[in-house]
């Protein structure tokens, strides 16, 4: 995913002189063409996170587009503060993003991992929370979010993540896209879960359930309307995302759910334990852990339409 | 050139009596810390920054950011004598539903505000943001950041410092309100801070002290960014914290009182200023 975003951001870079990339010392050849495509707008800030968002809330109040890349904890709890008082009280057009998030780099231990980034990220005004499924997403919401006139928090993978949409699917930050239909269950996801939830929507079709797959790449604004339909049509909607169960998309969505006059189908959550991972992994090891694998995914949504329709489906 | 630092001098009079009497009606604190930096405030905005009050959002404006938020009261009043807004709308300071409160609101609340400031060590950052948006747009303006001595026992201050020294930011200044004490104590005692002028020097910075009540001496050394020396220009400005009134002057009391009708009166007339 980095790859893809260093290529579209110097495709962007290119074309708009208000784009201009700033990192906390990282990325190093990472983004040699954008220098190369946008001579003098790249910055290298240095290991001062602080000081490079309120950095660019000041650019982007002065007519220009800042970009900021880091690996996700410095780039959001690390500098919360400047991010809700210098860019979103602003309203500074500023896209920061996370890379390396959730357990992607889950062998560097939790002072690497960002479990909480959408929960803290969500509840600032004007802030859009953005998390792609794939690198067909993220080349999409980046362009939209430097049409937008509001700050963009990104929350994208590694590298090697697969490629989820075949071909463009109509795109706007803020709309889920439908990746599977699907009967008797929905799951939805958001960010680098998706190759999971598939797989999970696979098993289950093993079992005979037919599960629907949907992708909430935005977080905020929550596409309400499309979960009014989906919980309207299915007796259970499971969210999976590789966040804490507290705060993220489960969080939100239930958060809406709860605030529904009529009755809804069920909602389940999967997502990290509230708890720091203090011995060491491998991504797919912390995915384990906490749950977050297609087997038991499948085996728990199995479970619970069981139980709530014992008859049979 | 005389006679104009004198009727600075006599803005810079008028701008102390109005934060006061504000304090008193409006019961808004901080007044020891607006006083430290009227001069300071009255020699940039009225002599130095190149800013056109009937177009507050001009691109090629200086940007003038009072980083220590907290000073908003003297802002509010220099900005309104300046011509920003009329001065009959700071009769709704304080209010329920207004703009006019402790720290400056969002720029696209209230012309002439460049940060909403008051949480500190962001205004002066935001500023070094504003000052590269200068050089990668091809603008011809300068930003100064207006910081307290307490502010600078925030990181980010010196995150900034230092980028900005790399950057080799010339058309950056910082001056710092150095009126040696912050909320609750003498800021040497809090933070070990000494010498400061020589730390913004060994933080790549072109470093001068000068009186922070000195109108000349400010005027000039505000007019000096950039300085020749091709680096950002710190200005130490040397305040006493309550300046102008004998019995708030060096009293840290005064960061957080409210003056009395009576205090009002006296003030003035320490000021010499009408009642």
């Amino acid at each position: 995913m980095r790859n893809a975003f260093a290529d579209e951001i110097t495709r962007l870079g290119a074309a708009d002189p208000r784009v201009v990339l700033l990192s906390g010392d990282i990325g190093n050849k990472l983004f040699d063409k954008f220098k190369l495509a946008a001579p003098g707008r790249f910055l290298n800030c240095g290991v001062a996170e602080a000081n490079m968002m309120s950095m660019a809330a000041g650019m982007a109040l002065s007519g220009l587009r800042p970009v900021i890349y880091t690996i996700t904890p410095f780039t959001t709890t690390r500098c919360f503060e400047q991010i809700r008082v210098d860019v979103c009280y602003h309203k500074a057009p500023v896209i920061i993003v996370g890379t390396g998030s959730g357990l992607s780099y889950a062998e560097l231990g939790p002072t690497h991992h960002s479990l909480e980034d959408l929960a803290i990220l969500r509840v600032l005004p004007d802030m859009t929370v953005f998390a792609p499924c794939d690198e067909v997403e993220l080349r999409l919401g980046l362009r939209a979010g430097l049409q937008q006139n509001a700050p963009m928090y990104m929350r994208i993978g590694k590298k090697g993540e697969p490629v989820i949409h075949a071909q463009a699917p109509d795109f706007r930050l803020g709309n889920a896209i439908t990746i599977r239909e699907g009967a008797h269950v929905c799951l939805i996801s958001t960010g680098t879960m998706m190759p999971v939830v598939l797989q999970a929507a696979d098993l289950l079709a093993g079992r005979g359930v037919s599960a629907r797959v949907e992708s909430f790449h935005t977080v905020k604004p929550l596409d309400t309307a499309r979960l009014a339909d989906l919980f309207a049509r299915y007796p259970l909607v499971a969210v999976a995302e590789e966040h804490s169960r507290l705060g993220g998309l489960g969080g939100t969505v239930a958060e809406w759910l709860a605030g529904e006059e009529v009755p809804r189908g069920r909602l389940l959550c999967f997502g990290t334990d509230d708890a720091f991972m203090h011995e060491v992994g491998s991504q797919d090891y912390a995915r384990r852990k906490f749950g977050l694998t297609a087997d038991n995914i499948a085996k728990k949504v199995a479970e619970r339409l069981d139980r709530l329709s014992p008859a049979g489906r | 050139m005389e006679a104009r630092i004198q009727e600075l001098e006599q803005i810079a009079r008028t701008i102390r009596a109005r934060i006061i009497e504000t304090s008193h009606k409006t019961k808004t604190p901080h007044l020891g810390s607006c006083l430290s930096c009227v001069d300071i405030l009255v020699a940039a905005y009225f002599e130095v920054v190149q800013i056109d009050p009937a177009r507050p959002a001009d691109e090629g404006r200086d940007r003038f950011i009072l980083s220590k938020g907290h000073g908003a009261a003297a802002l509010f009043q220099v900005l309104a004598l300046r011509g920003f807004y009329p001065e009959s709308m700071l009769d709704t300071y304080g209010e329920d539903g207004g703009i006019f409160a402790e720290h400056p609101p969002a720029p696209s609340h209230l012309p002439g505000i460049e940060a909403a400031t008051g949480s500190l060590g962001h205004g002066f950052p935001m500023g070094l943001g504003m000052a590269l948006a200068a050089r990668i747009r091809d603008q011809r303006y300068k930003v100064f950041a207006l910081v307290s001595d307490g502010e600078c026992n925030e990181g980010s201050t010196w995150e900034a410092a230092m980028l900005a020294a790399s950057q080799k930011m010339k058309n950056l200044a910082v001056v710092v309100d150095f009126n040696k004490w912050q909320a609750t104590g003498r800021s040497e005692d809090v933070m070990g801070h000494s010498p400061l002028a020589d730390k913004w020097r060994a933080f790549g910075w072109s470093a001068s002290e000068v009186d922070g009540h000195d109108m000349a001496a400010l005027v000039r050394r505000l007019r000096q960014v950039p300085d020749g020396s091709g680096k950002p220009v710190a200005i130490v400005a040397h305040t006493v914290k309550g300046k102008g009134v004998s019995f708030m002057e060096d009293d840290n009391n005064w960061h957080y009182r409210i003056p009395t009708a009576d205090e009002v009166r006296s003030a003035k007339r320490e000021l010499g200023v009408p009642a």
